[in-house]
């Protein structure tokens, strides 16, 4: 049962093949069984899942039809559940208990999904690799030496690792896309301003955006069905219409333009990698779609920028945790400026400070403009960059990662290099694009490869059509790893 | 070139976070580091550019001022660490 998908799970229940109750405990088997390997979950939230499992299966046989009614599914840590916690992996919010829904999690829960837990991840979604969680790093479920990527490692391990049904991940330089394509699952980062950010502890606010991390692209389209819209909570989700996902993804995408940088395709590429991409757009050929060259002549330019704006937005958002109002306090100081400074001393991790003081670095007198406006001036330039492009071409296909999984504590003692590998997703939140990760292919090594397709601005539909019809002529979503 | 560009005393006193000498040496290696590669940022010619903060069309929007109840208060201060007599509780603030 744990193998299924959103869609089949749905099917079984209505046709009572099993209950909820019987699903939700072949889940928790699951997890029982492999998350000692893995390190998917931060904590698990049986009791309430009982009973959300239980309410479900007595509207099931009362005939109610509820989206999700029934499908058991994960959130990453930094989304609120009330009543449950909420650590956004960090030892400041070990012990946060959150005292509302996330707008997400309200709808989740109205279209009768059982919420089994919260998922590992770098602390604060700062991170590639999910190994800057304060608990423990988790392992990527097709080699248990690697990451699973970042920061949504522990959603897109647990969705590859059958430890849910779904999950639900958020992307603020990639932190959905690249840990789908290190497991081998779909990851959606829609539009920016699509989903409703209330209740989603916040990193980088004109970045962040919660998306699904499923199994295959119907999945996501389904999810994001259920997430997207306007919410008056949050005054910069989107009032723009959601078009109707699942209709989407059967269009015929005969005669449609894919648009390759030039920047995506260089001598920085993994060739196992590349040579899985290349591949892939024979298959988006072979539906009808027309490759043509494009240029983001400012690719080059976009870790720093992003570094820079998104840490910047960090330093401030990170502000308000002090140890006054929730979270940890350090004890015994002497006056209220140390309890401050030691709060945050022994509360967050060493990249957290990191970003803080790069940050506070970029939006201190004297460097604000050189830094902080120069980086917003030059993320402009990007995304020009992605306007001009679309003049040509109706989405962007790419490399999602320009190489496979890391090796644990490969990239911990050099960010640097770790930043830089983010270089194809990050483009995509600079310029507030849609973008996803599709499986598409293995390296000699067996490890997952993604494929990346962008889309234009609130055109999700585009690239889950593609996704969906890519699905349908390779198996790559289909295989799992031997755990 | 970024060697001395920045302090890493006052950054942390500007982000309120103590910092060991271990961590500043540690801090100060990588972040020099990062601050050497966005250098790159200084190739290009900004100076007709507008900067971007975000890319919604966003304009305010006044909404009708109406009181909704929302008498959250007990909840939330129950998630304090220190609270009083439903205040929160902090270290003497002026030494």
């Amino acid at each position: 049962m744990h193998r299924k998908t959103i869609l089949q799970v749905r099917e079984d229940l209505k046709n009572k093949k099993y209950s909820a109750c019987e699903l939700l405990e072949s889940i928790y088997n699951r997890i029982d069984a492999v998350e000692e390997k893995i390190h998917s979950y931060i904590h698990l939230s049986k009791e309430s899942a009982r009973k959300q499992a239980e309410e479900a299966d007595a509207r099931i046989a009362s005939g109610d039809d509820a989206p999700l009614l029934g499908v058991p599914i994960a959130l990453k840590d930094l989304i609120c559940t009330k009543g449950s916690r909420t650590t956004c992996g960090s030892k400041i919010l070990e012990n946060f208990v959150s005292p509302y829904d996330a707008t997400v999690a309200k709808k989740l829960k109205e279209a009768g999904a059982v919420i089994i837990g919260k998922t590992n991840m770098d602390e604060f979604a700062m991170g590639s690799t999910t190994e800057a969680s304060a608990f423990y790093p988790t392992a990527n479920p097709w080699d248990l030496s690697r990451t699973p990527g970042g920061s949504s490692g522990g959603s897109a391990a647990a969705v590859a690792a059958n430890e849910c049904i779904a999950a639900l991940g958020s992307d603020t330089g990639g932190s959905i896309r690249q840990p789908a394509s290190f497991c081998g699952v779909t990851g959606l980062k829609p539009t920016y301003g699509r989903v409703s950010r209330f209740g989603l502890v916040a990193f980088a606010s004109s970045f962040d955006q919660i998306g699904p991390v499923t199994k295959t692209v119907a999945d996501a389209a389904y999810l994001s069905q259920i997430i997207c819209g306007n919410d008056p909570m949050d005054s910069t989700s989107a009032n723009v219409p959601v078009p109707n996902f699942m209709a989407s993804l059967e269009k015929n995408v005969n005669g449609l333009k894919v648009g390759l940088p030039k920047e995506y395709f260089s001598s920085g590429v993994d060739p196992e990698v590349l040579e899985n991409i290349q591949n892939s757009i024979k298959v988006l050929e072979k539906l009808g779609i027309e490759p043509v060259e494009i240029e983001l002549p400012h690719t080059q330019y976009a870790v720093a920028t992003y570094y820079i704006l998104a840490c910047a937005e960090a330093s401030a958002n990170l502000s308000r945790f002090d140890g006054v109002k929730y979270g940890f306090r350090s004890e015994n100081s002497k006056d209220l400026n140390k309890m401050y400074m030691n709060t945050r001393q022994e509360g967050f991790g060493e990249e957290v400070k990191r970003r803080i003081i790069l940050g506070a670095f970029a939006l201190s007198s004297g460097y604000y403009d050189a830094y902080y406006i120069k980086g917003q001036k030059v993320r402009t330039l990007i995304k020009r960059d992605f306007d001009r492009a679309f003049e040509k071409c109706d989405f962007i296909a790419g490399p999602n990662s320009p190489v496979p999984a890391f090796k644990l504590n490969e990239k911990l003692n050099d960010p640097l290099q770790m930043y830089l590998s983010d270089i194809f997703t990050l483009s995509v939140n600079l310029a507030g694009l849609p973008g996803m990760s599709i499986p598409c292919g293995f390296t000699s090594q067996n490890l997952p490869i993604g494929l990346q397709l962008i889309g234009r601005p609130f055109d999700e539909e585009t690239i889950l059509n593609i996704g969906n019809q890519f699905q349908k002529e390779t198996d790559f979503h289909k295989k799992f790893p031997n755990l | 070139m970024t060697e001395k560009k920045f302090d890493i005393d006052n950054l942390a006193k500007l982000a309120r976070i103590n910092l060991s000498d271990l961590e500043k040496s540690k801090l100060e290696g990588s972040l020099s580091q990062v601050l050497e590669y966005v250098e790159l940022l200084s190739q290009i010619d900004t100076s007709e550019v507008e900067p971007t903060s975000h890319v919604l069309p966003l304009q305010n929007v006044c909404r009708e001022d109406k009181v909704a109840p929302r008498d959250e208060t007990a909840n939330y201060l129950e998630l304090a660490p220190r609270k009083d007599k439903g205040h929160y509780e902090v270290p003497q603030i002026i030494a």
